[in-house]
């Protein structure tokens, strides 16, 4: 495969993270109806690295990618990001009314890239992700694996070095997903991106993770940190994602067990 | 690497859930049956109100020079349709309309627009503009002939009045049902200001804009033809003037010609909104297919 985006050394902070959060707490609204969504969180993301965040629904994983991405700021701590974030949803939030390339086209649009090259610039990014010959279609026309290939072309459009990842797959079917866990691992590691992947699928968290962060509830905080050394790729079925999986999901269940009054 | 993403089976990638409409164009045959199959309820539709029409003629229940045959009216609609006279009325007319139009599309949007950034600003008129559609148009001709006299001014006046609360409330309720995440990635993607405006808000709040140029344009179209009627302007032949003459001079018979005109002038209108918003929702995947 050419080169289309040349994998560039990811970029760090001072002390070598790609991403670092410090002492992150994060509380909404206030009085009796305070709610503590995160917690002193500390969590370094190391450049080049798949970060993988498990936890129970309103554990706060979606406020962390949401601090980190700037669309909230933090009550205290300290949050640090190397280079450009880009995100990307559940949903995949592709522009109905444009065609798949012209959706990458406007975050090459949005980046600066001149409108001359912007064409064959997104025709490059939709072949990385292997969708060139839909190019032309509406994000309607294509399956929810294809619109979310779409999305991942048009994160690689914005050039960023840190990619957060909102349960992207959440909505797809299982061979579907199986199949996208296969592609995005080949274009992190071919891009050498910094990602930080949320899921409440602990198998999908072992499958893809270098590192699996369990996440505690109510308030939100890390609760373990735990590094994956199996060999890529790994296969979602097999015996050994199967068991650190459990072994990991049995950690989770004594945590909601604790938090389901 | 040279995998054929296209040859993937089904099952990982089911595009065949989702038909595309095919690119080739379709044979004259397919055309004709297509028209046809749309048409000939309409047609029907129009052969039972005529054939009624004539009924009731037929029965006697009115004399003949109240009202008059089919048969009679479509003469005299064949004779009009060639007098220079009746293409100058129809000019006027269209002009009018376009004029008034025009107006109420710049002012309805700005309007819209305005109202739906500046939160005291939609406080303030938000329910007003809505409380202005359900105002009969006809309401404002005595004050606007205060206003401006018997001029093209007054009629123009109403016509604004009439139609820009729709193109208004449209691009209001547009700009509004804009779905969050939309705007989230907008966002992200590094759009800000004017730019989320142009790239994300306003292209997503389009089909509900549409929606409102056509009401706007129904609008504008009954209060134009009020404005004909009431506001007549000497020397000034216009479809709404030649009616009240018709009624006038009692020619039943040229008064449903232009009628039949009017109806026929507003339906191609209201034929091209609706082409344009079926085809934005068609590209969104919004359409319910026929």
């Amino acid at each position: 495969m050419t080169a289309v985006l040349e994998a560039a050394a990811p970029r760090a902070l001072p002390g070598g993270a790609a991403v670092r959060l410090t002492g992150v707490t994060k509380v909404f609204a206030s009085g009796p109806r305070q709610v503590t969504a995160l917690e002193s969180v500390d969590l370094t993301v190391h450049p080049g690295e798949f970060l993988t965040v498990v936890g129970a629904s309103g554990c706060g994983k979606s406020t962390m990618l949401n601090v980190i991405a700037g669309l909230e700021r933090p009550t205290a701590g300290r949050v640090e990001v190397a280079g450009r974030v880009a995100f990307m949803f559940q949903d995949a939030t592709l522009f109905p009314w444009l065609t798949a390339r012209q959706n990458v086209e406007v975050a090459l649009r949005l980046r600066g890239l001149p409108r001359r090259l912007r064409r064959a610039r997104a025709e490059e990014l939709l072949d990385v992700v292997r969708l060139g010959p839909a190019q032309d279609k509406r994000p309607h026309e294509l399956s929810g694996g294809m619109r979310q290939r779409v999305a991942l072309a048009r994160v690689l459009a914005q050039d960023a070095s840190v990619v957060l990842m909102d349960e992207p797959l959440g909505a797809l079917d299982a061979m579907t997903r199986d199949h996208m866990h296969g592609e995005l691992e080949r274009v992190w590691s071919e891009l050498g991106l910094t990602v930080l992947f949320v899921t409440h699928n602990m198998r999908e968290a072992v499958r893809l993770g270098d590192r699996v962060v369990l996440m505690a509830s109510s308030p939100g905080r890390v609760k373990l940190e735990q590094a994956v050394d199996l060999p890529r790729p790994r296969v979602i079925d097999s015996a050994e994602v199967a068991m650190l999986a459990g072994s990991l999901t049995d950690e989770l269940r004594a945590e909601v067990a604790a938090h389901v009054r | 690497m040279s995998v054929d993403v296209t040859a993937r089976p089904a099952a990982l990638d089911d595009s065949a859930r989702h038909p595309v409409t095919p690119r080739q164009r379709p044979s004259a045959g397919a055309v004709a049956r297509r028209v046809w199959a749309s048409a000939w309820p309409k047609l029907l539709a129009v052969g039972l109100v005529i054939g009624l029409w004539q009924l009731v003629y037929l029965s006697g229940w009115r004399p003949e020079y109240v009202l008059p045959a089919p048969g009679t009216v479509f003469v005299a609609l064949a004779d009009m349709v060639t007098t220079e006279r009746f293409w100058q009325a129809v000019a006027t007319t269209l002009q009018r309309a376009v004029l008034g139009y025009g107006a109420a599309l710049l002012i309805g949007t700005a309007l819209g627009v305005a109202v739906s950034r500046i939160k005291p600003l939609r406080m303030a008129v938000g329910s007003l503009i809505t409380g202005m559609q359900t105002m009969p148009s006809i309401a404002w001709f005595p004050f606007a002939i205060l206003l401006f006299g018997i001029s093209e001014q007054a009629i123009t006046f109403v016509v604004i009045l009439g139609a820009a609360p729709s193109i208004a409330n449209g691009i209001i309720a547009g700009i509004d049902h804009v779905p969050p995440q939309l705007v989230r990635a907008g966002r992200m993607m590094g759009a800000t200001g004017f730019t989320l405006y142009r790239l994300v808000i306003l292209p997503a709040a389009l089909p509900s804009y549409v929606a409102g140029l056509n009401q706007g344009w129904a609008f504008a179209w009954r209060s134009l033809m009020a404005g004909e009627l009431l506001v007549l302007i000497i020397g000034a032949s216009s479809l709404g003037a030649n009616l009240e003459f018709a009624r006038q001079l009692s020619q039943a018979d040229r008064m449903l010609a232009t009628m039949i005109v009017i109806l026929v002038v507003g339906m191609i209108a209201d034929g091209i909104f609706s082409a344009i918003s079926r085809r934005l929702r068609r590209s969104r995947g919004l359409a319910i297919d026929d």
